[in-house]
């Protein structure tokens, strides 16, 4: 056990069990919450938070995974700059194993590409320090959370005058997606469980509207298995009430305005943006591009990439699983085309997407019947 | 946002198997075993390889021998609590050991990059050395070859090792059976996570050591108080979770691990934390996975504590008939999960 | 989407004129931006993502949120619900 304050605490199975058995107490009626964030999703599946909630609660896992919702063309794109020789191409760890239309970034690199893992994208900077006579590009993705790190590199960059450092950018936006999800005629989601941090930064002001006009109940959720309960145990009271409201449940970690010096460097470097959503298609303003003070950092315009233009094919359904309209299993491609070790969608990409969380407690739950 | 087409949400064509090798085949999942399994076994084919453990057991004369290689890329050279040299000796130990053999004599292969600073080469063959020393072996031939500068990260060592099994002694991992118990010498993931605090990029400082250490002497102690040891292994590349994997499956078994009892020294677990990284699948260099029957399981955990490099050793799970070929985990609070091996090496997530 | 630990923060100082500065992570060290954050203080937490600071971490939030599991628990107690779960 990890003696880590403020994280072990909120793992505490003794209070977890309060938190279930409250929950059972209150949920009279089926309700389907969808937790946005792939850090809730993660927690939930590592820790069998669903197996041991009461039927009536369904989770659905939402599209919040800002590697699985990379679109296809921006990652073709990064694959087609990292082939460029003498670019050294950096990226957070998670990003090299995710497909693009026929190559990962681990195939570029097995070609002789330099793809390097990262930890911050001031590491990135640091490299384009040392190596001068190189192109260092970082692979920009991430929700609202990540865009601040991002927009100190591409700041400090200017700053520093690194002419041999760019960025692609593919950030994307929670409330757009919440949007998107409640407008489809097809919605089943009645609750959001809003992810934590990305309110850190943003704050919880956004929410507001949204809960307003959709007549949902948002709460803002943190990440440890105490964390969601609480949120899920606040999302229940409302829906049972009939309440729309956005509640803070993580407020060691989240204030109403955000993190205003982030907000500020966030509008100076980047400016709102159409963005496409692997396996849900374009959202219109879902995400930031640079802004025009820092087009030179621009990786699409310094290698021309802009122009890779790439249809995701309709071969799976994981736009149904993201929506909460089927299960995973119920996808004809699910565990045979489509598998953790060649998936298809998003959802499968991840080691925690639903899919991919269905394949593996699937094949254990299917063994054990047996 | 009328021009959204919510009913066709679509989906990439799937990534193809790679065409090259790339760094997740040495990465101790599913892409190495399947390497292993799709070019290796059919080009070799023979039925000592099948056993598929960490050491071949050969028959020799009416004595059984025990026969195992690895090589060594490790980088950096030097790392906390160890260096290239002295992993090189205790990783074919090891390896050898888990067949439950004493390994007596060890060969060394050095590729060596033009250009390395003898005085590194000479640190480096020092501590070899010494580690054979310490583990009871003998360096007893080798080889050299030099690659042209920026072919090599400095110096790449192969060891193959040699060990006899006692008598009475069946070490394999089919022999895991329903109802044995799975014990654990000490905390996971040390090794692994010492060398990622120094790798370049990911950096941390850090009290964490890599516990690279020979485990012959554990495994001889093991043995001489629970001779019906059925399953060794060191759980190097890949972590527990990998190594269970391929018992379950080679055995035709379930495992079930207990989260709780799973042994993690704080530092490492926070380095996990840090870097989204399980230490189920950070490798260890001085550990091993005891498999034995149920009713053994206190004397080998007193055998086991009451060594030095087994003082952690715990009881964290058991083999069952429920899931053959899987393993799971109980999750402290209670659910089950399904622990799968990893596709390549384990990566920083920020997600 | 974002794993974000929460650390302490050991040392603040200038760096290519940012502010950065140490946190530790229950043992492990890590340099981490702390721009975000210009009101944070040596000795408080921080929750850190990809290498920034995002948030100060409001302990005494974190106290009641625990306190209020704990008050639940004590109600579940005197209303007598069945306890299911055993160990």
């Amino acid at each position: 056990m990890s003696p880590m304050k403020y994280l072990t605490e909120f793992r505490d199975p003794e209070k977890a069990r309060i938190l279930f058995d409250e929950i059972a107490n209150i949920t009279t009626r089926p309700w389907a919450i969808m937790e946005t964030c792939g850090g809730q999703t993660h927690s939930i599946i590592r820790n069998g938070i669903d197996q041991l909630l009461p039927d009536k609660i369904e989770l659905i896992h939402g599209p919040g995974c800002p590697v699985c919702v990379t679109s296809l063309e921006m990652i073709d794109r990064a694959l087609a700059i990292a082939a460029e020789p003498g670019v050294i191409f950096c990226s957070f760890g998670d990003m090299l194993r995710v497909p693009g239309s026929g190559k990962d970034l681990f195939t570029i690199k097995s070609e002789g590409g330099d793809v390097r893992i990262v930890y911050s994208p001031l590491d990135a900077v640091r490299m384009a320090q040392q190596n001068p006579d190189r192109q260092v590009v970082f692979f920009g993705i991430g929700f609202e959370t990540t865009a601040p790190a991002n927009a100190m590199a591409v700041h400090q960059a200017k700053q520093l005058g690194l002419a041999n450092f760019s960025m692609l950018v593919s950030h994307v936006l929670v409330p757009p997606a919440i949007e998107a999800i409640m407008q489809s005629p097809t919605n089943r989601v009645q609750g959001f469980l809003a992810a934590g941090h990305v309110c850190s930064v943003m704050g919880t002001w956004q929410y507001e509207p949204l809960a307003e006009r959709y007549n949902v109940p948002i709460v803002i959720t943190g990440f440890e298995p105490l964390d969601i309960l609480d949120g899920i145990r606040r999302c229940v009271i409302q829906l049972e009430a009939g309440r729309t409201e956005v509640d803070n449940a993580y407020a060691r970690a989240v204030q109403e305005k955000g993190n205003l010096p982030a907000q500020q460097l966030l509008a100076e470097v980047f400016v709102p943006a159409d963005r496409k959503w692997r396996g849900i298609g374009q959202i219109p303003q879902s995400g930031w591009r640079l802004s025009d003070a820092y087009a030179e950092f621009d990786a699409e315009r310094r290698f021309d990439v802009g122009g890779i233009v790439t249809q995701e094919s309709a071969v799976c359904r994981s736009g149904d699983v993201l929506r909460g309209q089927i299960k995973p299993h119920e996808c004809p491609a699910f565990g045979k085309e489509c598998t953790p070790r060649s998936p298809l969608g998003a959802t499968m990409v991840s080691s925690e997407g639903a899919c991919a969380a269905y394949y593996q407690y699937g094949r254990f739950a299917t063994l054990e019947q047996a | 946002m009328s021009d959204l087409d919510f009913e066709g949400w679509t989906c990439p064509l799937p990534l193809r198997d790679h065409p090259n090798i790339i760094l997740g085949h040495g990465g101790g999942g599913k892409l190495s075993a399947e390497l292993v399994e799709h070019l290796f076994l059919p080009a070799f084919q023979n039925e000592h390889l099948a056993s598929l453990g960490d050491s071949t057991v050969l028959d020799l004369g009416g004595q059984r021998l025990a026969f195992s290689t690895d090589s060594f890329v490790v980088q950096p050279l030097f790392f906390p609590g160890g260096s290239i040299g002295d992993l090189a000796v205790h990783g074919t130990v090891n390896d050898v050991a888990m067949s439950g053999a004493q390994p007596l004599y060890l060969s060394a292969g050095f590729i060596v990059e033009e250009g390395l600073p003898l005085a590194t080469l000479g640190g480096i063959v020092t501590r070899m050395g010494e580690a054979a020393r310490a583990a009871g072996v003998m360096l007893v031939t080798g080889d050299t070859k030099v690659v042209d500068r920026g072919h090599g990260d400095g110096v790449y060592i192969n060891t193959s090792g040699l060990g006899l099994i006692p008598e009475g002694v069946h070490v394999a991992a089919h022999r895991a059976s329903p109802g044995d118990a799975v014990l654990v010498s000490g905390t996971l993931g040390d090794h692994g996570m010492a060398v990622m605090s120094v790798r370049e990029g990911l950096e941390f400082e850090t009290v964490i050591e890599s516990d690279s250490a020979p485990l012959n002497g554990l495994v001889a102690d093991l043995l001489a108080a629970v001779p019906d040891v059925h399953t060794l292994r060191d759980p190097t590349r890949g972590g527990v979770a990998s190594a269970l994997n391929e018992i379950a499956r080679a055995a035709g078994v379930g495992i079930l691990l207990e989260e709780r009892h799973l042994p993690v020294k704080p530092a490492v677990q926070a380095a996990c934390e840090l870097l989204g990284m399980d230490p189920l699948y950070v490798a260890n260099e001085g550990k091993l996975i005891a498999i034995l029957p149920g009713e053994h399981a206190d004397a080998a955990l007193a055998a086991m504590q009451a060594h030095p490099l087994g003082s952690d050793a715990r009881l964290i799970g058991h083999v069952t008939e429920a899931h053959p070929g899987i393993l799971a985990v109980r999750t402290a609070f209670g659910a089950t999960r399904v622990v799968d091996m990893q596709v390549g090496e384990q990566l920083p997530r920020i997600c | 989407m974002c794993l974000g630990i929460p650390g302490k923060v050991t040392e603040i100082y200038e760096q290519q004129g940012i502010t950065m500065g140490k946190v530790d992570f229950g043992g492990i060290q890590k340099e981490i931006c702390l721009a975000y954050v210009p009101e944070i203080e040596v000795g408080e937490y921080t929750i850190v993502h990809v290498g920034f600071a995002i948030t100060r971490l409001d302990e005494e939030s974190a106290m009641e949120t625990l306190a209020l599991i704990d008050e639940l628990g004590i109600l579940e107690e005197e209303l007598g619900v069945p306890d299911e779960v055993s160990d």
